[in-house]
């Protein structure tokens, strides 16, 4: 065989490993943190803002993220990363700051710190990655977890009446008037990972506006943690899942999409009344 | 009533002591002004150039968060009131990756909520100063001065191999010198560094010279600033690899032993000669001060040793200070903490008395004589040598 003579056929680029990606991921087959990190990656690229961000990490199965995104990052406690975010972001005001925490971290023990970031109205972003388990210790019940969801902590399926209901976190945060930004997106199909990115680069588009939180909250999966395989785990994702946490933009101010705290109404009958 | 505060436009240093309706010129600042503790550290931490401060309101330490409240704003730095003492310390840690000179303050059970942050700072080499303004414990304890934190600022507030250096000032001027050295240690050995001070300094108020001083802004090739133009940076105390995480801790006990051989402080009043030596810190210190001149009075030989360095202790001056005497009574406000740490290093060459009251109840000069009375009377006359007892040379 003798070497071809013609030319290569002129190519164009269909995709391209993000510049902001380092090493390959450890995340298990089916886990959605490793396309959550390339569209962060994407992202920042496109934004030209790699140079300048400053990664919060926070604990739980993405605790690594600064292996494998090539940005200047700080580890935090079990959900304080809102809280560090805080320090970085308000001594580093012109560099863009974002956390990235899972709902274990954001939604139970590190609630104190992102509510009152959100209420401070803290410019950092959040990505808040929320797969309904405690997937790094194993598979225990988070306060995510959905009704009847069976976890290595919740053996017969969560229990309303010993363990209570789901955390909405991002509709709670919504009300706060230092939120920018919040939405809810999810990996579970192609389309949806478009918009997940959309929504992620808004969030950092409203961090350079500087007047605000801007959080996004990403459905993802733990196939070990849910006991399914990767497609199964998908599956769920687009089903029962969406079902429970609504993906949308519920807050975007600038585009005057807004939620606000309940008002108090015209005058009703106090609770005393009845006794 | 001297009224403590910023006359307008006036040029730094700008804290006088002007009482009002005096007339006195605003812009003569005096050799001696009074100031409150928790004032004084703080402004002596903006003076040594504190970039943020973050806490949480908590008696007797609130003037403190209060006087940064205003100051830090006036000078274009960062002041936040934070939803926990948590918040507060996380916040730091966060300022301080991002290269900012930092300053927390609490009081005892705000510590204990710190005490985890207090770990992940030291295990990622982040610079910190934390004030402990102790109250009485445990639990809710009171708002009096007490000491009680001793063992919690100098064995570990929380979890792992790492140690904190600890300043223990005894008086308001003193403290404002040791703020300055916190940062510079801090920095230093890129180390959490507490100021152990307690109630009755945070908030009683004493003359000092406004000589607060300034400090160099640092050059810091760990600090995050964003990657541009060079590798990322990561700050961070997790290291899964047993290997991995041997050798970083093996790092931070070198920085350690650099620690003690360099940085350990103390004073000594009245030691020659001393049968009975006092050791205290804090404000222990200043009764017991009191009690050595009343007891020299009547004709008792006391002397004080007071450790500035509760962490690194100052063990080998203490016991060559105790060599010579009859018996060393230690005088706290705790049931007995820093104690251990004289017991340990006098190792039975003499003995060793205690005398702590705790609740925020303060011993009077006079019990505290009484207490070095008992001691002489309980113990040995020392043979008289050259150098310490029985020809021991000290070392």
């Amino acid at each position: 065989m003798t070497a071809s003579a013609t030319p290569p056929v002129e190519g164009r680029t269909i995709y391209r490993r993000p510049s902001l990606l380092s090493n390959p991921t450890s995340y298990c087959p089916g886990c959605g943190h490793g396309i959550v990190h390339r569209l962060i990656a994407e992202v920042l690229e496109e934004l030209d803002l790699g140079g300048r961000t400053i990664l919060v990490g926070s604990v739980g199965c993405a605790v690594f993220a600064y292996d494998f995104l090539r940005l200047d990052a700080v580890e935090s406690p079990h959900g304080r990363a809102a809280a560090v975010a805080t320090g970085v972001k308000r001594f580093r005001p012109d560099r863009v700051v974002f956390t990235y925490q899972g709902d274990g971290d954001l939604a139970a023990i590190g609630t104190a710190e992102i509510v009152h970031a959100a209420a401070r109205g803290e410019r950092f972003t959040v990505i808040f990655v929320n797969n309904g388990i405690y997937g790094m210790t194993g598979g225990q019940m988070a306060p995510t977890t959905l009704v009847g969801q069976r976890t290595t902590s919740s053996r017969t399926g969560r229990d309303i009446a010993t363990t209570g209901y789901p955390l909405p976190m991002t509709e709670m945060l919504s009300l706060l008037s230092g939120v920018q930004y919040a939405a809810r997106v999810s990996v579970g199909d192609p389309g949806l990972v478009g918009k997940a990115k959309q929504a992620i680069r808004r969030a950092c588009e409203i961090q350079l506006d500087g007047n605000g939180l801007s959080l996004v909250e990403v459905l993802s999966t733990c196939p070990v943690g849910w006991g399914m395989t990767p497609s199964e785990a998908m599956e769920r994702l687009r089903g029962e899942v969406v079902d429970a946490y609504p993906i949308g933009t519920f807050v975007d101010r600038p585009r005057g999409i807004a939620q606000r705290l309940p008002q108090p109404g015209p005058a009703t009958r106090s609770v005393s009344e009845g006794f | 009533m001297a009224v403590l505060d910023r006359p307008a436009g006036a040029e730094r240093p700008h804290l006088v002591a002007s009482p009002s309706g005096t007339g006195r010129e605003a812009s003569q600042v005096p050799d001696r002004i009074l100031m409150k503790g928790n004032e004084a550290i703080a402004e002596a931490a903006i003076a040594a150039g504190c970039d943020a401060y973050f806490g949480y309101p908590i008696t007797p330490q609130a003037e403190l968060l209060e006087w940064m409240a205003r100051r830090m704003p006036e000078e274009g730095r960062v002041f936040i009131q934070a939803e926990s003492e948590l918040g507060a310390i996380n916040m730091a840690l966060g300022a301080s990756a991002a290269g900012a000179r930092v300053l927390v303050s609490s009081s005892s059970p705000g510590i204990s909520l710190m005490a985890e942050t207090m770990s992940y700072m030291a295990g990622s080499r982040l610079p910190c100063v934390v004030v402990n303004v102790m109250r009485g414990g445990p639990g809710l304890g009171s708002i009096g001065a007490a000491q009680g934190d001793y063992l919690q600022a100098t064995k570990g507030h929380g979890h792992g191999d790492y140690r904190v250096p600890v300043l223990a000032p005894s008086s308001i001027a003193e403290a404002i010198e040791l703020v300055r050295d916190a940062f510079i240690i801090a920095e230093r050995y890129r180390t959490p560094v507490m100021i152990l001070a307690d109630g009755l300094l945070g908030q009683a108020m004493e003359p000092v010279s406004p000589a607060f001083r300034d400090l160099e802004p640092r050059a810091d090739d760990w600090v995050l600033e964003g990657a541009a133009g060079r590798e990322p940076r990561s700050i961070r105390s997790l290291h899964l690899r047993a290997e991995d995480l041997e050798r970083q801790d093996n790092d931070l006990q070198a920085t350690y032993r650099r620690i003690v051989d360099a940085e350990v402080r103390w004073a000594g009043e009245e030691l020659e000669n001393a049968e009975v030596v006092l050791v205290a810190y804090g404000t222990a210190a200043r009764v017991a001060r009191t009690a050595v001149e009343r007891a020299r009075a009547d004709g008792l030989r006391v002397g004080l040793f007071r450790p500035i360095t509760l962490w690194p202790f100052p063990a080998g001056a203490l016991r060559e200070a105790a060599l010579g005497a009859r018996g060393v009574v230690v005088v706290e406000l705790s049931a007995g903490q820093l104690v251990e740490d004289v017991r340990l290093a006098v190792e039975g060459t003499v003995p060793v008395f205690l005398h702590g009251r705790m609740g925020g109840m303060i011993p009077t000069p006079d019990e505290v004589v009484g207490a070095a009375r008992a001691a002489w009377s309980r113990t040995d006359p020392v043979p008289r040598t050259p150098r310490g007892r029985n020809g021991e040379d000290g070392r």
